[in-house]
């Protein structure tokens, strides 16, 4: 690839990595090697300086330790009242983000951002609260200690000996939009030791000899110092990736750890959390999921594991296993495009020598994918050992197979007399089968010693040793036919619980329905109290009704609002009681699923975690679809109440519109033969009054209809002379007594207009100056190109404008002079009005001097199409 | 011409009364049909002179009753409409019907109408000669030759394409359709703008008031129409 463009995917990514930039706070982390550097005190007077150039901050949590430099800093920094919480009989202070988001500052001070929250707060970690602020657009300034970051805790466990329990997720410090180092020689901060100068902690307070010693403040200095120059350095190669410096894109590297719920799990993810990251690589965390391996003290290791993994920027996934862990992981490696796999290094069984490694098998299986085993450090202060006692053994089966072999002596001593001892062993052998079989290989093998002991017959060693041989292996294939039964069982209920689940929710119609099923299943699918919570049309979720927990609905709206899981067994207000999880359709976040569980962490295993999600997803996606038939249908009425109406209105229209045509008709048949007789002027006026009478029907059909579907305009170049022309000539009846003149430039532009619909303006216009205005005085219509719009001035020399209400002209139903005995309701104007608003117009009505009245519409013109001339 | 006989087709009895009063009054002779079954079985016995056709039937669409007179006869045919049809009275003028009212329509209106229709009928069998003359204009379709009160009137040729394609319609309504194709070509016929841009220059040359004009008159939404020939 000599190509130089940058990689697409990579800038999209940026650009992407920008826009959430842009609308999230910015963060800036003071960052420092250990305690006592003033990493605060340098927060502070950024704060402050920040303050003195007029930005609105906010001090949210800053800890001086007492150190009176340091609170000197504090005075005139606008503090945030802090939240209290009762823990344990004391009262802690924790940051309220609430206040914090109700305030609504440019920039919020929280100091030390691996903070652990005390329990009932919202979030676990001080850092949750923060990216929570973040999100919301408020700037963060905070502190952070080398030894509280994630990837490297472990190290720093080691140079110091002291292990703190707090971390911050290396994702948060790489995502900073800052990281400011604070730094101070290792001899000065001895020098502020001795000083007293230092504030510490009580836990390291004991640590304090082996923690503050040269060697390890060098190490930690050199640490920070280093991890903020690797972030730099991140920074760089992004630089020259936007700029296209570098001449070759990278094939990005991806590693794949396998878990494997052993105690050097936890040291095997963060090297190779160190090693992805050195290698700028994407990395996924696999864990097999091989039944045979898993106590609950693994099952519960792997868990946090995965967890961690995570939290240093793994994708995790479970494999379940089909034939072995290592065809599982090269599946998954081949399949996501992963070219290095990691491993923890086992060391080999010598009693298993038959037995190859996963590292072996596919080392020699698949030569061409790169393989690091690494061996990792065990923190042994962390794992969880197995209790080795013997209260958890059940005694009873080891009663049972005593009594199984004594039986089998009984009736084997009578035999004895008739059969060879031979063949008598083999009632012996049978006991023990059946044992194993029916209880395990523990009283088999129990069995087998009991039997041989009451066969009394010492010598028999060969025959004891045989025994114990069939013992074990039934008894082994026993425990795995179980076991495979178990999970076959399992898996089976699975299956039928999901199947269910969708056969019901298939058939569901509405909501509610959705609501129904919902709780019905899954409360026998998962022992658990089931509560759903759906959104209403503002956003706002509401518990459902046939709960068989009580929601809070606070909680509810929070993973509502930000599609995150909340409460029991997450990291987010996890003193609930249930656990709420997001139901999240492709479209968006549909409501959200609550359970209850009697006995804690019990969703931790991955195949109820897998089940609950496959649950969750077709509770979303059936949500979605009853949404959008909602939708539908409320589209379905809508159209159909249009098309009544408009059927409504043309029925009305012809059927007003009939009679007026024979009315019109007649009168106007019979006016030659009554001419010059008496009733001529009587049939007349029978013509010229249903003449008025249909201009009005016009008017309040066609205001009828634009009222109803708003106005649509079907715009097209037309031509203003021509549309005046078919005015003038429509009118030609009530306009006969007065002079009209029209003047119009030659060449005037071709509008863009609802032609039918500005004729009913002109017409109207034209004929309101007729029907207000004595015969004989002139009606004029002026039209002018200005300013981008075109002016049409229809005046007369008329009585003018009544003086009152001017403004209410243009209303439906309003006439000038109330007493007036000229037809028309008004409707005219009020047409006008709108026909003209909804082309981007204006119509107005002004006194003309010296008498009479001007009625001027402004149309925008824009520049017309082309026409060729010929 | 007195006994010319026209065929009257429409559903509504008043409407159909005082039409035929009228029509009788002027001296013609009126058939009637309420239905477009009837009105096929009275055009081919009686052989009317001109058909009046009222486009919402009971039982057929007016249009397919022109399409079908149409294929048989070049009987000149007007269409009564009502107002919100727009599309219809297009569809029945391009079917075939040489002109069309609104409903309700002025009996002067109607009369006048049916009489150009007439005279056109008359003129289309008679060989004409090729000057013709409307108001004050003379046009030598042969020469292009256009005068106004006897001083020529210069014509851009497209000009002169489109008033030869107004006097060879001798009073019909063209759809714009119809005239762009036959003045522009077919690939024109959906720039009616053209047509308004030409037409004005032309009313500015021939007609005294442009925004008043007695003989290129405007049909909304639907064409044109040389009156007055």
């Amino acid at each position: 690839m000599n190509d130089t463009r940058p990689d697409p995917d990579r800038l999209l990514a940026e650009v992407a990595d920008e826009q959430r930039q842009t609308a999230r706070g910015k963060l800036r982390i003071f960052f420092g090697a250990c305690p006592g550097v003033g990493k605060t005190y340098a927060m502070l007077q950024a704060l402050q300086q920040l303050q003195s150039e007029g930005r609105h901050v906010l001090l949210g949590v800053a800890e001086t330790h007492g150190r009176a430099e340091t609170a000197r800093l504090l005075a005139g920094l606008p503090r945030l009242p802090l939240r209290e919480l009762e823990y344990r009989g004391r009262v802690l202070r924790e940051l309220d983000i609430d206040t914090v988001l109700a305030a609504g500052p440019d920039l919020v001070a929280v100091d030390e951002l691996a903070h652990s929250n005390v329990e009932g707060s919202r979030h676990r970690k001080r850092w949750q609260d923060v990216e929570e602020l973040l999100g919301a657009g408020i700037d963060v300034y905070t502190t952070l200690n080398v030894q509280h970051l994630e990837s490297l805790n472990d190290i720093v466990g080691r140079i110091t000996g002291v292990r703190v329990r707090e971390t911050v997720p290396d994702h948060v410090f790489d995502q900073a939009d800052d990281v400011l180092v604070v730094d101070l020689p290792a001899d000065e901060l001895l020098k502020r030791l001795a000083d007293g100068k230092v504030y510490l902690p009580k836990v390291a307070e004991c640590a304090r000899g082996r923690f503050f010693r040269k060697g390890n403040l060098i190490a930690l200095r050199e640490l920070a110092l280093r991890r903020a120059a690797d972030r730099v350095d991140v920074q760089m190669r992004d630089y020259r990736r936007t700029r296209a410096i570098d001449a070759v894109w990278p094939n990005r590297e991806r590693l794949l750890v396998g878990i494997a719920g052993n105690a050097d799990d936890e040291g095997l993810v963060r090297e190779a959390a160190r090693l992805a990251r050195k290698l700028e690589a994407d990395w996924i965390a696999a864990h097999v999921d091989v039944p045979q391996q898993q106590a609950g003290v693994e099952r519960q290791r792997t868990a946090q594991t995965l967890a961690l993994a995570a939290s240093l920027g793994a994708e995790t996934v479970t494999l379940p296993a089909t034939t072995d862990v290592a065809s599982a992981l090269v599946a998954c490696a081949r399949a996501r495009n992963v070219n290095r796999i990691v491993l923890g290094l086992r060391p080999r069984q010598p009693w298993r020598f038959w037995h190859r490694s996963t590292a072996d098998r596919i080392g020699g299986a698949h030569p061409g994918l790169g393989l690091v085993v690494m061996a990792a450090s065990v923190d042994h202060e962390r794992v969880a050992r197995r209790p080795l006692s013997l209260s958890g053994i059940d005694w009873l089966p080891y009663g049972w197979a005593t009594l199984a072999c004594l039986v089998a002596t009984v009736l084997a001593s009578p035999l004895l007399r008739v059969f060879d001892l031979a063949n008598v062993v083999m009632v012996f052998l049978l006991t023990v089968a059946i044992v194993a079989l029916r209880w395990g290989r523990g009283p088999g093998a129990w069995a087998a010693f009991v039997a041989v002991a009451c066969f009394d017959f010492s010598q028999y060693v060969f025959t004891f040793g045989l025994m114990l041989a069939v013992a074990l292996i039934i008894g082994q294939l026993t425990a795995r036919l179980r076991r495979e039964a178990r999970l076959a069982g399992a898996r089976e209920r699975r299956a039928v619980a999901l199947a269910g689940l969708a056969h019901a929710l298939s058939a569901a119609l509405t909501a509610e329905q959705i609501e129904e099923v919902a709780l019905r299943n899954l409360k026998a699918c998962f022992q658990a109290g089931v509560g759903l919570a759906l959104p209403d049309a503002e956003d706002r979720v509401r518990t459902a009704r046939s709960n068989a927990i009580s929601m809070d609905e606070s909680i509810a709206q929070w993973v509502y609002d930000h599609a995150q899981a909340a409460g029991a067994g997450s990291d987010t207000l996890a003193a609930a009681r249930a656990r709420y999880l997001p139901l999240k359709a492709p479209m968006r976040v549909r409501g959200v699923l609550a359970l209850e569980f009697a006995q804690e962490g019990a969703l931790l295993e991955p195949d109820e975690q897998r089940l609950l999600e496959a649950c969750c997803n077709q509770l979303a996606l059936a949500l979605e679809r009853v949404h959008f038939v909602e939708v539908a249908q409320n589209t379905l009425v809508a159209i159909e109440g249009e098309r009544m109406r408009n059927t409504l209105l043309s029925a009305m229209s012809h059927d007003l519109r009939t009679p007026l045509t024979t009315i019109l008709g007649a009168a106007q048949a019979v006016a030659p033969q009554v001419r010059g007789q008496s009733v001529e002027a009587l049939v007349v006026s029978i013509d010229e009054q249903a003449q008025a009478m249909l201009r009005l029907i016009e008017n309040l059909l066609d205001l009828a209809r634009l009222q109803s579907r708003g106005v649509e305009l079907t715009r097209q170049w037309h031509s203003l002379e021509e549309l005046l022309g078919i005015a003038l000539r429509a009118l030609r009846e009530p306009l006969r007594t007065h002079p009209v003149t029209v003047d119009i430039p030659e060449g005037f532009p071709l509008l863009e207009m609802d032609a039918t619909l500005i004729e009913r303006v002109l017409v109207n216009l034209l004929d309101n100056a007729a029907k207000h205005t004595p015969g004989g005085t002139p009606i004029e219509v002026r039209v002018r190109h200005e300013g981008g719009n075109a002016l049409i001035a229809v005046s007369d020399s008329g009585p003018g404008l009544p003086t009152v209400a001017v403004d209410k002209l243009f209303d439906p139903f309003e006439r000038g002079r109330r007493e007036s005995v000229v037809a028309g309701a008004g409707l005219g104007l009020a047409l006008a009005h709108r026909i003209v608003r909804a082309h981007g117009g204006t119509i107005e009505a002004r006194q003309r001097h010296p008498h009479g009245a001007v009625f001027v519409v402004t149309l925008p013109a824009s520049a017309p199409p082309d026409v060729e001339a010929a | 011409m007195s006994t010319a006989r026209i065929l009257l087709v429409e559903d509504d009895a008043n409407i159909r009364r005082f039409v035929r009063m009228a029509l009788q009054d002027e001296g013609f002779e009126v058939f009637e049909a309420e239905t477009s079954k009837g009105a096929l079985i009275e055009a081919s016995t009686r052989q009317p002179d001109l058909a009046i056709v009222d486009l919402g039937l009971p039982d057929a669409d007016g249009k397919l009753l022109i399409a079908q007179v149409r294929s048989w006869s070049a009987l000149p045919i007007v269409v009564l409409s009502a107002r919100e049809r727009e599309e219809e009275k297009v569809a029945a003028l391009d079917a075939g019907a040489d002109d069309y009212l609104v409903k309700p329509f002025g009996v002067p209106e109607l009369l006048a109408r049916v009489r150009a229709q007439l005279r056109r009928r008359q003129a289309d069998s008679t060989t004409g000669s090729s000057v013709v003359s409307f108001g004050d204009i003379h046009v030598d379709l042969a020469s292009h030759e256009v005068r106004r009160r006897g001083e020529i009137v210069h014509l851009t040729p497209i000009e002169f394409r489109l008033l030869a394609a107004m006097i060879r319609g001798r009073g019909r309504v063209l759809t714009h359709r119809q005239l762009l194709h036959e003045v522009w070509g077919p690939a024109y016929v959906d720039r009616a703008h053209y047509l308004r841009v030409h037409m004005a220059n032309l009313r500015h040359k021939l007609e005294a008031d442009p925004a008043q004009p007695e003989h290129l008159l405007t049909e909304l939404q639907v064409g044109y129409r040389l009156a007055g020939m």
